[in-house]
């Protein structure tokens, strides 16, 4: 009896083995800088890229949601391509981590973008204060018109 | 002033733990109830001063003591009376502090109803409790103190973070914090079982409910989350596989599997080795889980959790393994099984499998998660596995399990006759195979979804099939027929009560294949009056308000939502906090049972002339919670005392 039970046994583990190996194999991501990607960019390999937003590349389009930047390291900076809203912590000057693929067409097609929470303590600015009475003027005013 | 008293309790209450943890053990040892006494008292006493420590913190938060250097960072003069105190436990230092609180009241429980009922056990239990008391005190006071000061007092405090001020995340963390203690208590006896090497069935039979309650904890914290994920965060998911939801998944997988192995050791005295174990596994994966979200070790977007207690933790972890894998050796004796399996088609052997299959989730919750860190220590590359990853492996895992649910409950224990096997299964059996039969020809062409939807049939049909059962039993004993239901619910509250929580999973089995297989989305940009389709649905963008609210500006969108008549206007939003660097999401929805209208504004031109927006329908989410609700019920329902013992 307990012999039928240890091979049961053996039979789970190594299914689990094998689909863990599976999984990894299938859907792992590997972590590269800028640079590292600009070394060895292999086309069609899952990678997460992260680096800072370089200053005067962001593009975003609305009506085709076409969103395009350059993401740097200091030494080698790669020019990503995105299709959809950029998220809220995303700008210029700015860390993020993009998920996606190299292509041949020579730039990083991401599937998503996580844009990163800088953690340090700060004491209140009023950047979003101007922008939200900003806001609030440009909308009531074009509203009475 | 008030700070420093705060600090001072917390280190008074220090040394009682300590005092209390050293005086029961050697009471017990050297058969002197006074000391044990002693240390019941400094039970008593933590308990009193970690209240105050909680309350100080609560009263420096009301009266906007910025000079608290946590304080300072957790709110503002603009921070609602409300989350006010809930900012309390809005970051690490005063989370650790609720986390204390709750475990010296749950050790006040533990001495209320025990004291007398655990014997030999109880002093033990004491010590344990005490100890891991102690090293949470030791974190207060030593590694993230809550009443430090603030050089220069600044004039007004950082805030809150904004995600936080919502009501799910003020009852997420206290359900899941009450789960996370809660496992303490099963875990204390085991130690205490283990020390005094009575190994037996008490302690099991001892903390039986606590175990209950701990996993009901945890799922509620586990559900609220998920809705706190699916209505704040504004990505149109309830679960995203992220180090925060798996360091709470997995010791609910393995409570899980400890709650059905228990039974097989109070029926067939077998397993006992593996209990003892289990219990220590999740009490374990509760420290594992706070090291992964609180040390900042695992990169996740839950971020504002980030510390430097890592160490703490790991070595804490360290110490509880080793002292219990080295009374687990020392009492290896003592802990073979009496019975033993019969037959591979026998209950036993089905829960072995349940358990099996469960511990095999943890570790691949467990392997997936600290994944990047291995690869990085072993390969130096850093290397991660995303949700795909999860669901590969998961799914299979999950579905059999669901398959064990209705094959368990009802199979014979020791060996079962092909007469039981026909009784309790030829009828669901055929449900099952005749649902699979319909939803395919029903045009549902998702191979996963089908067998999942015909796998919960014919869960849904054995609970049908031993509940109907039981009932034209008691009717034939003159019963009427809602009375005859409601007595059994309530005379073998634990049995139904398993199969209502079984039905809960079945639930939420349903609105996860739902909204898998069957959610839909687009994201456009729109002009004012512009329209947008998707699933029948039609969104108009009306336009765009700016609005001041009490701590933050909010510009709002307003689309009008119809499917041939106007259903409603929702207003997805972004609200600009002013201690923030960026903009939060508000989205908003239309929920229903059958699909809920999900929108996300993104962005939007100044003028308020175009607003890009993101539109999901989402199918059958809203059973996700349904689900939740009869989970949490039917776990209720087993907790309540039995009432087959006279009172």
């Amino acid at each position: 009896m307990k012999g039928k039970f240890v091979a049961g046994g053996a039979v789970i583990a190594a299914a689990l083995a094998y689909m863990i190996y599976a999984g990894v194999t299938q859907s792992a991501v590997y972590f590269v800088t800028p640079s590292e990607l600009r070394a060895a960019p292999v086309v069609g390999k899952a990678y997460r890229l992260g680096g800072l937003v370089q200053p005067g590349s962001l593009r975003w389009e609305p009506r085709s949601l076409d969103l395009s930047f350059a993401l740097s390291d200091g030494k080698a900076t790669v020019p990503v391509r995105h299709k959809g809203t950029p998220p809220d912590l995303f700008g210029e000057s700015r860390g993020a981590v993009v998920e996606g693929s190299w292509t041949a067409d020579g730039y990083f097609k991401a599937s998503l973008i996580l844009a990163k929470h800088s953690e340090e303590y700060k004491a209140p600015h009023d950047g979003g204060t101007t922008l939200g009475k900003d806001l609030i003027r440009t909308l009531q005013g074009e509203g009475r018109q | 002033m008030i700070p420093e008293l705060g600090s001072a309790a917390a280190i008074v209450a220090l040394a009682l733990a300590l005092w209390g943890a050293v005086a029961a053990a050697t009471g017990a040892r050297t058969g002197r109830p006074a000391l044990v006494l002693s240390a019941q008292h400094a039970a008593l006493g933590v308990f009193v001063l970690v209240t105050a420590c909680f309350a100080l913190l609560t009263y420096a938060f009301l009266i906007f003591d910025f000079s608290v250097r946590y304080v300072a960072i957790n709110t503002n003069l603009g921070t609602p009376f409300y989350y006010r105190i809930t900012g309390v436990w809005g970051a690490l230092e005063g989370s650790i502090i609720l986390w204390t609180w709750m475990l010296a009241l749950y050790t006040l429980i533990v001495i209320l109803r025990h004291r007398e009922s655990a014997h030999e056990l109880y002093p033990w239990v004491l010590t344990v409790m005490l100890s891991v008391m102690a090293f949470f005190l030791l974190v207060i006071t030593v590694a993230a103190p809550p009443f430090a000061r603030l050089t220069p007092v600044p004039a007004d405090g950082r805030g809150l973070n904004p995600l936080l001020e919502d009501t799910g995340m003020i009852t997420h963390p206290v359900a899941l914090y009450l789960g996370f203690t809660g496992v303490t208590v099963p875990f204390a006896f085991a130690l205490a079982a283990l020390i005094t090497g009575r190994v037996g069935d008490a302690w099991i039979t001892l903390t039986r409910r606590w175990t209950i309650i701990a996993w009901y904890f945890l799922s509620l914290g586990l559900l609220i989350g998920g809705w706190w994920s699916y209505h704040v965060l504004g990505w149109g998911g309830y679960w995203a596989w992220d180090p925060v939801e798996n360091a709470a998944f997995m010791p609910w997988l393995t409570a899980t599997a400890f709650l059905h192995s228990v039974m097989v050791q109070e029926r067939r005295r077998m397993l006992k080795l593996w209990n003892l174990w289990l219990v220590i596994l999740t009490f374990g994966l509760t420290l594992f889980g706070t090291f992964l979200t609180r040390s900042g070790v695992i990169a996740s977007v839950h971020a504002f959790t980030q510390g430097s207690i890592g160490v703490f933790f790991l070595s804490f972890l360290a110490l509880v393994l080793l002292t219990a894998l080295a009374l687990l050796a020392w009492r290896w004796d003592a802990l073979s099984a009496q019975g033993e399996l019969d037959s591979v088609v026998s209950r036993e052997s089905a829960f072995l499998l349940n358990n099996v299959l469960l511990i095999a989730a943890a570790f691949t919750v467990f392997f997936g998660t600290v994944f990047p860190l291995l690869s990085e220590a072993v390969r130096g590359v850093k290397v991660s596995v995303g949700a795909p990853f999860f669901n590969q492996v998961n799914v299979p895992l999950f579905l059999a399990l669901i398959f064990l649910m209705g094959v368990g409950p009802l199979i014979a224990w020791r060996r079962a006759s092909p007469d039981n096997l026909r009784r309790s299964f030829l009828w669901p059996v055929a449900v099952g195979v005749a649902a699979a039969a319909l939803f395919s020809a029903l045009g549902i062409r998702s191979t996963l979804a089908v067998l999942a939807l015909a796998l919960t049939v014919f869960v849904a049909a054995t609970i049908a099939v031993d509940f109907s059962r039981a009932t034209r039993a008691r009717l034939r004993m003159g019963e009427r027929l809602l009375p005859a239901m409601g007595g059994l619910l309530r005379r073998h509250n634990r049995r139904y009560g398993g199969f209502v929580v079984h039905l809960g999973i079945l639930i939420v089995t349903l609105g996860v294949t739902g909204s898998q297989a069957w959610s839909v989305q687009t994201e456009t940009t729109l002009r004012r009056g512009e329209a947008a389709e998707l699933a029948g649905y039609r969104v108009r963008f009306d336009g765009l308000t700016a609005t001041e609210e009490s701590n933050h500006f909010k510009v709002a969108g307003a689309f009008t939502v119809s499917n041939g008549r106007v259903l409603s206007v929702l207003r997805p939003a972004k609200k600009f906090y002013p201690q923030e660097q960026s903009p939060i999401a508000g989205v908003d929805y239309r929920l229903g049972f059958g699909e809920d209208v999900y929108l996300v504004l993104g962005d939007f031109a100044r003028d308020g002339s175009e607003a890009t927006v993101k539109l999901q329908v989402n199918r059958l989410v809203s059973w996700i919670w349904i689900g939740g609700a009869v989970l949490t019920l039917g776990a209720l329902l087993a907790i309540l005392p039995d009432r087959k013992k006279p009172a």
